[in-house]
């Protein structure tokens, strides 16, 4: 054990530093850090710009365009372009479906889908939830049934983040009902513009439309856009749940909210005294601070495990998910309660600046609605603790 | 970064576990509480002659010459054996300040005799108005006819009743809470004027009180710069916060393990009780607390000797904070988990929660060290 | 709706601590102040005092010699009793055994047990829990066998508060081995100096010697010591454990704490100025605060549904038992960090030391962790939290068992 930090991981993140000040543009980021969703524009083209630096895969194997980075540079990489205000790349294509694509995807898959999502050409948007198969993902019900050289699919897809913007979307279908429940389930690549593929809004509870529900009416999807094994798309997808699990606590999101809420807190919003010279509230954001700054050292902890290939018999991702999904709404609710009457106004996301209240408060409250989901997806929180309890602790 | 053992890390660690897993199981433990000092001298020789009380002092002065992860994992593994022998008031505390401000000669005299189990060493720093503020020193120092003399009272020493000799802050200039003016003096602990009162801790280790009454100490037994005391006591609260957290990761493992055993064999309503979710639920968010205080107590072995001070003792308070806070929450839960079993006398996991709750109120309790990492502007900047 | 006490109401209070500031014998005070164990004799002369006043059974109908007060009025006497602080009439006695045989008692249990019990003439221990079972009651195992007109019974009780001063144990024992679990449970009343009976100590982390183990071997119950029906004992049982509700957020033994965790404070030097000075102590003190404030109106309200329909017990004081650990407990962490490093000491905690001798020159010191130590148990006695919670969500929410 010797827990000095590396030099050279330090010059790398200087030069990440570098790249980004050198290539995003000011009001990007200034966008992206305000809270708001981003846009399909702006995913895509930042996803090209780091394309042409080879940067846009980063985790992915090096024989498909990966960089080759430990997982510590990968995320000295992912911290510095978040807090820099960079736009987030398609994390579905990117994080969900590149690793079961480069791992059980045919050579004509991988050549169809992974270089063209490396380019930001393609976005992609994740169909597995519908609304009776949450938590509980194996009792899905959307049917996909062979008819020749095709799968016919129907059935309701929900929560498809981002389904507006995607041009690609994968699924997962029961083709086999009579065995076990994740048994009969398979992978499938589907085109967003397939006929029979409705998508429709769900406006979150920020007021916002980046939810939605996607309907499959009789929509014919090749067979050569299975991915693997036919009812053998669980294993895919437990893959795909599992996968980068050391970056489950959002450590660079948990560390913005922090740099804002103390930006917040230091404004004089009513005019008198700022509240982080409040000894009581200071010592609040001190205490946030502090989880923090164990959550960032566990992470790395899982960052090392994951440089050896090890699961060092912890199960990190779940601890890491439950602490940093709790720190972001813990830090969100105190950021709500720093702009005090400003927390309430429904800011919009242009012409903001025509309401009351500093430009900080923009989109704040929204996130802070938001991220009240990071308990309940990737996992709920419920589900993590059965995790530990269960596949850790032996209960 | 590197988070593995490295071979001899390894066996270290072995050595340690090893030791505590033979000589302190619970019943060892009770045996040891009931001897005359509170705790076994046997077992003080055997970490002696495995060299685990020379380990942080330099080759140079007759110690090992190990760095603060190797302290981490023998301090974890008496954690793990709720060990009541004078390590952290011997090694990690009094030796810590020794390290930080005694001359080489004094090292040579005194880091054999400890490495020996020959000398034990309680640094005397709290007094009944001091709270936590390590600069809060009534006791006074003067110095008469080539002797300082010393008068005062200092409570709460740890393990100051079997002390051989007492490391005694001392104001020998400036008012009662003045930083500047402290000093330290190794005082006999059968020196003439010096009264000790023994007496049993909450969590069944012992400490002293002791009275000062015009107590000669040699001009050779100052420790470091005449008035320059309050460094060396924050560094020996340093070394003590970094103990501490690795002793205090040691109990909530060891009671997260037990109560997840417990769960397992405990039955009512006609199976074990670990089917409830609600207990799977207390379980996993002990573990959650586990990891997060384990990380922290890496950060302190990490931070304990970096030479930028601020961020030094900012992290370290950090480090107090959230073991304060984990500990409270694995020692709760354990006995919850428990039931009635778990706030008897005879059953080892209250005494877990004992030690963890003690280890709030020692250098610091959360409050406190909040409040400082507050006032020293936290660790996020407040420009993105 | 008044949320306000009427005139009569506050009126009481002031009568009621009025007695006590008389009554209460000054050594018993000095050591409910500092949570001090209190002797036998202590316990019994105060018990005396109230009895003679006609107040130490308050939950009492006036039929059974009790003060026929109104819900209000005991939730009253107790809270005063919390806050002075002074000593409950003891709960074995009058919370449990005593309703029980008002309800249960043939008549001439009544006239000749219900007096002895008021007065504390008999102490009575609470024979429930068993190795085995805790949480789940009825898995208890103690058989009784019916050889006569005595029951000859066998096993081993656990957990008896109190035991070692008790004359007498009310407890459950099998009768019916081949019944359901609840269906062949009895309830006997046992002497405690009957042959074969034995006491041994159990030592909490207080380091207090209050609950035992009772073994019981072969020891003879006339079968006119069973209470109600044979193999009816668990009626018995549930009316006990949902009979006295009132007092069960302990709300005025919270406001005690906090008030000596301020007093404490005042004394405690934080740097240049006391403890109480101090904003953060503050701010925890006026959250717990706050929270029992609520409390106090849940447990009023509470208290009136009660009165409309009071044979059923109200799940909804699932809530009160729940929080009012819960703030039980954050006070009494209050109390602990107030204390600081004066708490370390573990010496003297059954009676004050000499002054000159108390560690760290506190007297008080030694007194306060074992406080908090106890109070864990707290949320595991009386219905453990998670079991209060699986009775709010399924009888009050109706969620599935
Ligand atoms: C913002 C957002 C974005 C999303 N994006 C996508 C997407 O792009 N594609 C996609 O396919 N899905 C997406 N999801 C869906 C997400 O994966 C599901 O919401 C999640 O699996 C939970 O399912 P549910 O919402 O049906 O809740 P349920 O599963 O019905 O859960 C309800 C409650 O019950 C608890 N619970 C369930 N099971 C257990 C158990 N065994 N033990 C204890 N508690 C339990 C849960 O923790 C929760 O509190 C998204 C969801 C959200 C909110
Ligand atoms: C200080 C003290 C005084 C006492 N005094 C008396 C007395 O005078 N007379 C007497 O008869 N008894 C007495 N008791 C016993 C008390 O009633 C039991 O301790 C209590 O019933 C819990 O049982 P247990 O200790 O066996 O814990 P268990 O029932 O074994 O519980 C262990 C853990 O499992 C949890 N658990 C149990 N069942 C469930 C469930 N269904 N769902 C979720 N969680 C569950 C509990 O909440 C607890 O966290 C006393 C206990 C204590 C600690």
């Amino acid at each position: 054990m010797n827990f000095q930090p590396d030099p050279a991981d330090q010059a790398f993140r200087e030069e990440v530093r570098a790249f980004l000040r050198e290539q995003l543009p000011v009001d990007v980021a200034a966008r992206n850090r305000r809270g708001f969703h981003p846009s399909k524009e702006d995913e895509l083209w930042w996803t090209q710009l780091l394309y042409r630096r080879g940067w846009s895969a980063p985790h992915w194997p090096v024989e498909y365009g990966g960089t080759g980075w430990s997982p510590q540079r990968r995320f000295i990489f992912e911290e510095e372009c978040f807090l820099a205000g960079a736009p987030p790349t398609c994390a579905a294509g990117f994080s969900l479906l590149g690793p079961v694509l480069y791992t059980y995807g045919s050579d004509d898959q991988k050549a169809r889908f992974l270089e063209p999502t490396r380019r930001g050409e393609i976005f992609w948007g994740q169909l597995f939830s519908e609304p009776n198969a949450g938590s509980d993902l194996a009792s899905l019900k959307t049917t996909a049934v062979r008819d020749g050289d095709h799968y016919v699919v129907n059935g309701q897809k929900t929560w498809t983040t981002e389904g507006h913007y995607a041009d690609w979307l994968f699924c997962l279908v029961r083709t086999d009902s009579s065995s076990k429940p994740q048994r009969g389930i398979s992978f499938l690549i589907i085109d967003a513009k397939s006929p029979g593929v409705t998508i429709r809004p769900i406006v979150s509870i920020d007021d916002a439309h980046t939810l939605n529900e996607t309907f499959l009416d009789n929509v014919r999807v090749p067979v050569a856009n299975r991915i693997g094994e036919e009812n053998a798309g669980w294993s895919y997808a437990k893959l795909l749940l599992e996968h980068e699990r050391a970056f489950s606590a959002e450590v660079p999101r948990n560390k913005r909210l922090l740099s804002q809420l103390k930006h917040i807190a230091a404004l004089a919003l009513d005019g008198g005294a700022r509240l982080i010279d409040d000894p009581l509230f200071s010592s609040r954001i001190a205490e946030a601070e502090i989880e923090l700054r164990a959550l960032e050292w566990l992470t790395l902890r899982a960052l090392a495990d994951m440089d050896h290939g090890a699961d060092a018999g912890r199960p990190v991702g779940s601890v890491l998910k439950v602490r940093g999904s709790e720190l972001i709404q813990k830090i969100g609710a105190l950021i709500v309660e720093a702009l005090g009457p400003y927390g309430l106004i429904a800011y919009p996301e242009l012409d903001f600046e025509t309401l009351p209240g500093p430009e900080a408060a923009a989109g704040k409250t929204a996130d802070f609605l938001y991220r009240r989901a990071v308990t309940i997806y990737g996992g709920s929180n419920e589900i993590q603790r059965n995790i530990i309890a269960k596949g850790f602790l032996g209960l | 970064m590197d988070f593995d053992l490295a071979d001899e890390q390894s066996l270290f660690k072995d050595a340690i576990d090893k030791l505590v897993q033979k000589e302190y199981g619970f019943e060892q433990r009770r045996r040891y509480a009931a001897e005359p000092e509170g705790w076994s001298r046997r077992v003080w020789s055997q970490l002696a002659e495995q060299g685990f009380l020379a380990l942080p002092f330099d080759e140079a002065h007759g110690g090992l010459g190990y760095g603060p992860v190797e302290l981490m994992l023998v301090n974890e593994a008496l954690g793990r054996g709720l060990l009541l022998e004078p390590y952290l008031s011997t090694v990690v505390i009094a030796g810590g300040a020794l390290r930080a401000g005694a001359s080489d000669e004094q090292l040579a005299l005194w880091v054999p005799q400890i490495a020996a189990g020959e000398l034990l060493v309680s640094l005397a720093y709290l007094e009944k108005q001091s709270r936590y503020n390590l600069a809060d020193v009534a006791t006074r120092a003067e110095l008469r006819d080539g002797e300082y003399r010393l008068s005062g009272t200092k409570i709460a020493v740890l393990h100051g009743d079997s002390a051989d000799r007492l490391l005694v802050a001392a104001r020998t200039a400036g008012a009662r809470t003045d930083e500047e003016g402290i000093s330290l003096f190794m005082v006999d602990a059968d020196s003439a004027g010096l009264r000790r009162r023994g007496y049993r801790t909450q969590d069944g280790l012992r400490a002293a009180d002791l009275i000062l009454s015009d107590v000669a100490v040699p001009a050779a037994n100052l420790v470091g710069r005449i008035g320059g005391g309050h460094a060396l006591l924050q560094r020996a609260s340093d070394y003590a916060i970094a103990a501490l957290a690795s002793e205090a990761v040691g109990c909530m493992q060891a009671a997260l393990e037990m109560s997840v055993d417990y769960l397992k064999q405990r039955q009512q309503f006609g199976a074990p009780i670990s089917r409830f979710q609600a207990l799977q639920h207390h379980a996993a968010d002990m573990l959650v607390e586990v990891e997060q205080a384990r990380s922290m107590a890496m950060l302190a072995a990490l931070v304990v000797d970096d030479v930028d001070e601020a961020e030094r003792r900012k992290t370290l308070s950090a480090v107090k904070v959230q073991i304060g806070k984990s500990g409270r929450i694995v020692g709760q839960l354990a006995v919850q988990l428990h039931g009635g079993i778990g706030v008897t006398e005879e059953y080892a996991v209250g005494h877990y929660f004992k030690r963890l709750t003690m280890i709030e109120s020692q250098f610091g309790d959360g409050e406190h060290h909040l409040t400082k990492i507050a006032a020293a502007g936290g660790f996020v900047s407040v420009t993105p | 709706m008044d949320l306000r006490f009427t005139d009569e109401e506050n009126a009481f209070r002031e009568e009621v601590r009025s007695f006590i500031r008389e009554n209460l014998p000054k050594p018993v005070h000095a050591k409910m102040l500092e949570h001090r164990a209190l002797s036998k004799d202590e316990v019994v002369s105060w018990q005396r005092i109230l009895n003679a006043r006609g107040w130490a059974t308050p939950s009492w109908p006036a039929a059974w010699g009790g003060p026929g007060w109104t819900a209000v009025q005991r939730y009253i006497f107790l809270d005063e009793l919390h806050q002075f602080p002074a000593p409950e009439p003891v709960s074995f006695n009058v919370s449990m055994i005593g309703p029980v045989i008002g309800t249960f008692g043939s008549d001439e249990q009544k006239a000749r047990l219900l007096p002895r019990i008021a007065n504390l003439d008999d102490w009575w221990c609470q024979g429930f829990s068993e190795p085995g079972a805790g949480s789940d009651l009825a898995a208890l195992s103690t058989s009784a066998i019916r050889h006569g007109d005595h029951y000859v019974v066998n096993g081993t009780k656990m957990w008896q508060g109190m035991g070692h001063r008790a004359d007498w144990m009310f407890t459950l024992v099998r009768t019916d081995p081949a019944a359901k679990k609840q269906a062949g449970i009895s309830f006997l009343l046992i002497d405690m100096k009957s042959p074969g009976l034995s006491v041994q100590p159990i030592i909490t982390i207080d380091g207090r010697h209050e609950v035992n183990s009772v073994f019981l071997d072969n020891v003879r119950v006339p079968v006119a010591q069973r209470v109600y029906l044979e193999n009816k004992g668990w009626d018995v049982a549930k009316f006990l454990l949902g009979n006295e509700r009132t007092g069960i957020a302990r709300i005025g033994m919270s406001k005690y704490l906090i008030r000596r965790a301020k007093q404490i404070a005042a004394q405690v030097q934080d740097g240049d100025r006391t403890l109480a000075e101090d904003a953060g102590f503050r701010r925890r003190c006026a959250e717990i605060e706050v929270e029992l404030k609520a409390l106090e109106i849940t447990q009023m309200r509470v208290l009136a549904a009660m009165g409309e329909h009071a044979e059923k017990p109200d799940p909804r004081s699932s809530i009160l038992k729940i929080k009012g650990v819960e703030l039980r407990q954050a006070a009494s962490e209050l109390l602990l960090r107030a204390a600081g490093p004066l708490a370390l000491a573990a010496e003297g905690e059954y009676d004050p030391p000499n002054p000159e001798d108390a560690p760290a020159d506190t007297e008080w010191g030694s007194t306060i962790a074992p406080v908090y130590f106890i109070l864990r148990a707290a949320s595991i006695y009386g219905g453990a939290t998670e079991v209060q919670k699986n009775i709010l969500a399924q009888a009050v929410l109706g969620l599935p068992k």
